[in-house]
C-alpha cells in the first residue's frame, strides 16, 4: 500500500465543484438548480459558509440559503448537465484544519473553482449511494408485543402517525378465553419528502391475556423464525432478483407500570426473543406514574434484566471524534433505557398550542415534551437515529446466528441419514478437522524457522 | 465496535402491496434522516472499487490510470527496450487506499500486459476470463460459508476499461472477439487511447464506426440499455453512450498553461491538455467512473453479474432446492462456465439497431 505517498500527492485547500462553463462543448447543456440563490461565479462574491444544521452532514452550505430540507441544501453539477437539487457545494466540514474547527468562528469562505481540477472527485460517492438509497426507498419491520391495553396501537400511531387499526373490533372478555395468540401484520407505505419507508407492523393480540399463560410466546418464535426461514430460502436460492425481506427488525416490548419490574411471563417472553430478534423494552402507559416511581422502576428493571442474562438491544457505542452534544445526547439515551413511553391519538390545546396528549382534570399530558415522558427519545432512537444499526444488527447477528444452526441442522441431518437420496454430491465441510489443522500448524512453523534462517543469513552477508 | 456489514441489497424496486392503505400524515416522522444514517455508516465503512485495464502495449493503459487517480499506481514504469514481451498474458493486481475529503476509497488495479502483442493471439482473453470469473468464485465461496464474515471483502473486478488502438478505421477482429466475450462477464468500457493521433473530424467518424461494430455484433457496453431504471437515468445515459467511447488522451506530466498548472503532454505544435475538453474526453471518462456512476459499476457487477455466474454454477452443481437441502458446490471447472449468454441483451440490441437511424 502507498498509503503516505500517495497522500501527500492531495493538496489540503478544498475546492468547489464548479467548471468553468468555457470548456463544455456546444451541445452539453449545463443544468442549473431550481431553488433559489444560484451559485456565485467568483470567489470574490462568494457567501460565508455555515456548517449544515444536520448532524451527519458534513458539507457546508451558504449562509443566506437558509434551513429548509436537507436534501435542498447541497447538491453537485455534472457534466453531463444532470441536475441535482440545490445549490454547489463548496467545502467540506473534515478538510479544514481542526484548530480552525475548535475556534469560535464558524463561517468560512469559499475557495477559486480551480482547485477542484486537483481532487480526483470520489468525494462524491456517499451521495450516489444516497440517491440510489432514495429511489429505492427503505423498509422496517415493527413488531409489539405485550398485554392487551397497554396502549401498543396507540403508540404505533403516534410513531408514525398513521392509524393502522380504524376498523378493530375489541373483543370481550368471553371472546377472550378461548382466543390464542395471533400475528396480525399491517403494511403501510409512508413517504416524506422524496424518501419512501416501508413499514410493517407486526401485532401479536392475544398475547399473555389467557388464564393459562405457558409458552403464550411460542407463536410468536414461530413467526420469526419462519421469516428466518424464508429469507434464507429466497437468499439460497437462484433467482436473487425481488427478495422481500420480512425479517423483524425490532420488538417493541410492553411493560406494565403497575407492576414491580419484571413479571415471569416477561422474563419468559424476553429470554425466548432475545437471541432472534432486537427486544426494545417500554414502560407503557407512564402517565399513571410519577417521577420517582418512574426512575425507581427503571432501575428495578434494569437490575431484573441483569439478573435474568437477557440481551436486550444495546445502543452502539459513539465515535470518540463526536462533538460534545452528540456523546451528550447518546449518554442520556443509555441511561433511560428502557423508555417510558406515553401514547396519544387525540390532539388537544396546551397552551395555545396544538399539541398530541391527553387530557386530564388536572392537567395536559403531552406526548411530545420531553420532561413528561421518553416518546420523543424513543421516536428518535427509533427512526431518526438507530434505525439501520437495527437493521443491520438484525442481519448480522440474528439472521446470520440463525443461518448456520440452520446449515449444521441440515447437513447433520443429511450426513446421519445415509439412506436417504442425495441430489448434491456431498462433500466435506470447508472447515477443517483437528487432523488437518495440525498438519497446517506444523507446516507454518516449519515455514517460520526457514524464514528466520534466511533472514539471519542476509544479515550475516549485509555485515560482511 | 465491529465493522459494519455492507449490504447491498440485492433487490430492485419493489412492487406496493395494492392492500396499503392511504395514510394522513400529520406532522414530521423523520425518515430521511435514515440517509443520513447511511452515510455515516458508508463513509466510517469506506468503498472499495476494482477497475481492470486492458489493451496492447504501448497504448497508454498505466499512465492513464495514474492519470485517472492523480497519483503513480505502478511502481515501475514499462519495461525498457532490453525486456522481452512477456510470452503470455500475465496479470498484475495492485491495490491502494486513497482517501479524499473524509472519503476512503480501496483502489484496486488490474493490468494485462502482454495482451494482443503475440503473433497468435488465439484464445488470449482466457487468462482475463479466468481472473474475472476466480474473483466471483471466490465471492461466492465466502457467500455460502456457515459462518460468513460480515463484510465479505469484495474482490470483483467492477469495471474493464477496454483501450482500442486509434486505427481511424474501425474495430478489429481481435476488438470484437474479446469485447462480446468480456461483455457476457463485466462492466465494459471502450475508449480510443492516445487520441492525440486523430484529430477531431477523424474522431467523430471513428466513433460513429465503433458505435455501428458495436450494434452489429450485439456488445452491449456499459451503461447498458436494458439496465436503466426510470427516465433520467435513460436520459442521462443515452447522453453518455452517444460519446461512447471516450476519445483520451492520458498523462503525468505536468507543465503551465496560461498561469495554471496543467497535465498534459508538450509538442513543438502545442500542448495538449489532459483535463481541457475540447483537446479530450478525458473528463467524461472520469467523471464516469468516479464522479457519477462508480456505484451504479459497483450494483451491476454485484447484481447481475455476479447472479449469472451464481446461477451457472449452483446449475452445474446440480442444486435445485428441492426442500431444506443445503448447497454443496461441485469444484470449479477448469475453464470459466459458460455463461447463458444474455440472449436477452442481445435481442433488445437488435432492435434497438433497426430503430436506430443510420447515422452517416
Amino acid at each position: 500500500m502507498l498509503g503516505p505517498a500517495l497522500r501527500s500527492s492531495f493538496p489540503v485547500a478544498p475546492p468547489a465543484a464548479q467548471f468553468p462553463s468555457d470548456c463544455f462543448p456546444a451541445t452539453v447543456r449545463v443544468g442549473r438548480s431550481c431553488s433559489p440563490p444560484a451559485p456565485p461565479a467568483s470567489v470574490r462574491e462568494a457567501p460565508p459558509l455555515v456548517r449544515c444544521g444536520s448532524r451527519a452532514c458534513l458539507w457546508l452550505r451558504p449562509r443566506a440559503a437558509g434551513a429548509g430540507p436537507h436534501w435542498q441544501r447541497h447538491g453537485t453539477r455534472g457534466l453531463w448537465g444532470q441536475q441535482h437539487r440545490g445549490w454547489a457545494t463548496s467545502l467540506l466540514w473534515a478538510s479544514i484544519p481542526a484548530s480552525v474547527k475548535r475556534g469560535r468562528e464558524r463561517s468560512f469562505r469559499a475557495v477559486p473553482p480551480d482547485i477542484d481540477k486537483q481532487y480526483v472527485g470520489f468525494a462524491t460517492l456517499p451521495n450516489q449511494v444516497h440517491r440510489k438509497s432514495v429511489k429505492k426507498g427503505f423498509d422496517f419491520t415493527l413488531m409489539v408485543a405485550g398485554e392487551s391495553g397497554l396502549g401498543k396501537s396507540t403508540l404505533v400511531h403516534s410513531l408514525f402517525l398513521t392509524d393502522l387499526y380504524k376498523d378493530r373490533k375489541l373483543l370481550s372478555a368471553e371472546e377472550r378465553i378461548s382466543q390464542t395468540v395471533e400475528i396480525l401484520k399491517h403494511t403501510v407505505d409512508i413517504e416524506e419528502k422524496g424518501v419512501k419507508l416501508k413499514l410493517t407492523i407486526v401485532d401479536t393480540p392475544g398475547f399473555g391475556d389467557a388464564v393459562n399463560n405457558s409458552e403464550c410466546w411460542k407463536p410468536i418464535t414461530d413467526y420469526v423464525d419462519q421469516q428466518f426461514e424464508q429469507y434464507f430460502r429466497d437468499e439460497s436460492g437462484l433467482n436473487r432478483k425481488n427478495i422481500q425481506d420480512n425479517r423483524v427488525h425490532c420488538c417493541l416490548y410492553f411493560i406494565s407500570p403497575f407492576g414491580h419490574g419484571l413479571r415471569p411471563v416477561d422474563v419468559g417472553f424476553m429470554k425466548a426473543l432475545h437471541e432472534k430478534v432486537n427486544i426494545v423494552p417500554l414502560i407503557a402507559k407512564a402517565d399513571c406514574l410519577v417521577p420517582s416511581e418512574i426512575r425507581k422502576l427503571k432501575e428495578r428493571i434494569r437490575e431484573e434484566i441483569d439478573k435474568f442474562g437477557i440481551h436486550v438491544y444495546q445502543f452502539p457505542e459513539c465515535d470518540s471524534d463526536e462533538d460534545e452534544d452528540f456523546k451528550q445526547q447518546d449518554r442520556e439515551l443509555k441511561e433511560s433505557a428502557p423508555f417510558a413511553v406515553i401514547g396519544s391519538n387525540t390532539v388537544v390545546e396546551a397552551k395555545g398550542q396544538r399539541v398530541r396528549g391527553r387530557l386530564y382534570p388536572w392537567g395536559i399530558v403531552e406526548v411530545e415534551n420531553q420532561a413528561h415522558c421518553d416518546f420523543v427519545k424513543l421516536r428518535n432512537m427509533l427512526i431518526r437515529t438507530h434505525m439501520h444499526d437495527l437493521k443491520d444488527v438484525t442481519c448480522d447477528v440474528h439472521y446470520e446466528n440463525y443461518r448456520a444452526h440452520c446449515i449444521q441442522q441440515m447437513t447433520s441431518k443429511l450426513t446421519q441419514d445415509s439412506r436417504m437420496e442425495s441430489p448434491i454430491p456431498i462433500l466435506p465441510l470447508p472447515t477443517p478437522d483437528a487432523e488437518t489443522e495440525k498438519l497446517i500448524r506444523m507446516k507454518d512453523e516449519e515455514l517460520r524457522r526457514m524464514q528466520e534462517m534466511l533472514q539471519k543469513m542476509k544479515q550475516q552477508m549485509q555485515d560482511q | 465496535m465491529d465493522p459494519l456489514r455492507q449490504s447491498p441489497s440485492p433487490c430492485s424496486s419493489r412492487p406496493s402491496s395494492p392492500k396499503t392503505p392511504p395514510c394522513e400524515m400529520h406532522g414530521y416522522v423523520g425518515i430521511e434522516d435514515v440517509l443520513d444514517q447511511l452515510k455515516i455508516k458508508a463513509m466510517k465503512m469506506g468503498f472499495e472499487f476494482n477497475i481492470m485495464v486492458v489493451g496492447q502495449s504501448g497504448l497508454g493503459k498505466s499512465t492513464m490510470v495514474s492519470t485517472l487517480f492523480k497519483s503513480k499506481v505502478w511502481k515501475c514504469t514499462l519495461p525498457g527496450l532490453g525486456m522481452p514481451i512477456p510470452q503470455t498474458l500475465q496479470l498484475k493486481s495492485v491495490t491502494h487506499v486513497i482517501e479524499e475529503k473524509g472519503v476512503k476509497l480501496k483502489l484496486t488495479v488490474t493490468d494485462t500486459p502482454g495482451f494482443g502483442d503475440q503473433i497468435n493471439n488465439d484464445k488470449c482473453w482466457d487468462p482475463i476470463l479466468g481472473y474475472i470469473n476466480e474473483q466471483y468464485e471466490r465471492y461466492l465461496q465466502e457467500e455460502i460459508l456457515i459462518t460468513r464474515q460480515r463484510h465479505i471483502p469484495d474482490t470483483r473486478v467492477h469495471c474493464c476499461v477496454y483501450f482500442v488502438p486509434p486505427t481511424g478505421h474501425c474495430l478489429r477482429p481481435l476488438d470484437i472477439e474479446l469485447l462480446q466475450r468480456l461483455c457476457r462477464t463485466v462492466n465494459v468500457v471502450p475508449v480510443i487511447a492516445r487520441a492525440d493521433s486523430l484529430t477531431l473530424e477523424e474522431r467523430e467518424a471513428f466513433r460513429r464506426r465503433i458505435q455501428h461494430n458495436l450494434r452489429t455484433h450485439c456488445i452491449e457496453v456499459y451503461p447498458q440499455k436494458c439496465f436503466d431504471e426510470d427516465i433520467n437515468d435513460r436520459i442521462l445515459n443515452s447522453k453518455i453512450r452517444d460519446r461512447i467511447p471516450f476519445a483520451v488522451v492520458g498523462s503525468d506530466q505536468e507543465y503551465l498553461v496560461n498561469g495554471r498548472c496543467v497535465l498534459g503532454r508538450k509538442t513543438k505544435w502545442g500542448i495538449i491538455e489532459v483535463e481541457n475538453m475540447a483537446h479530450c474526453e478525458f473528463l467524461l471518462l472520469r467523471d464516469l467512473l468516479i464522479r457519477s456512476h462508480l456505484q451504479d459499476l459497483k450494483d451491476i457487477t454485484h447484481n447481475v453479474h455476479y447472479e449469472n455466474y451464481r446461477v451457472c454454477r449452483l446449475n452445474e452443481s446440480h442444486v435445485l432446492p428441492r426442500g431444506p437441502c443445503w448447497v454443496n458446490l461441485a469444484p470449479t471447472p477448469p475453464g470459466p462456465p459458460v455463461a447463458p449468454g444474455p440472449s436477452k441483451v442481445c435481442r433488445q440490441a437488435r432492435e434497438d439497431s433497426d430503430d436506430d437511424e443510420d447515422d452517416y
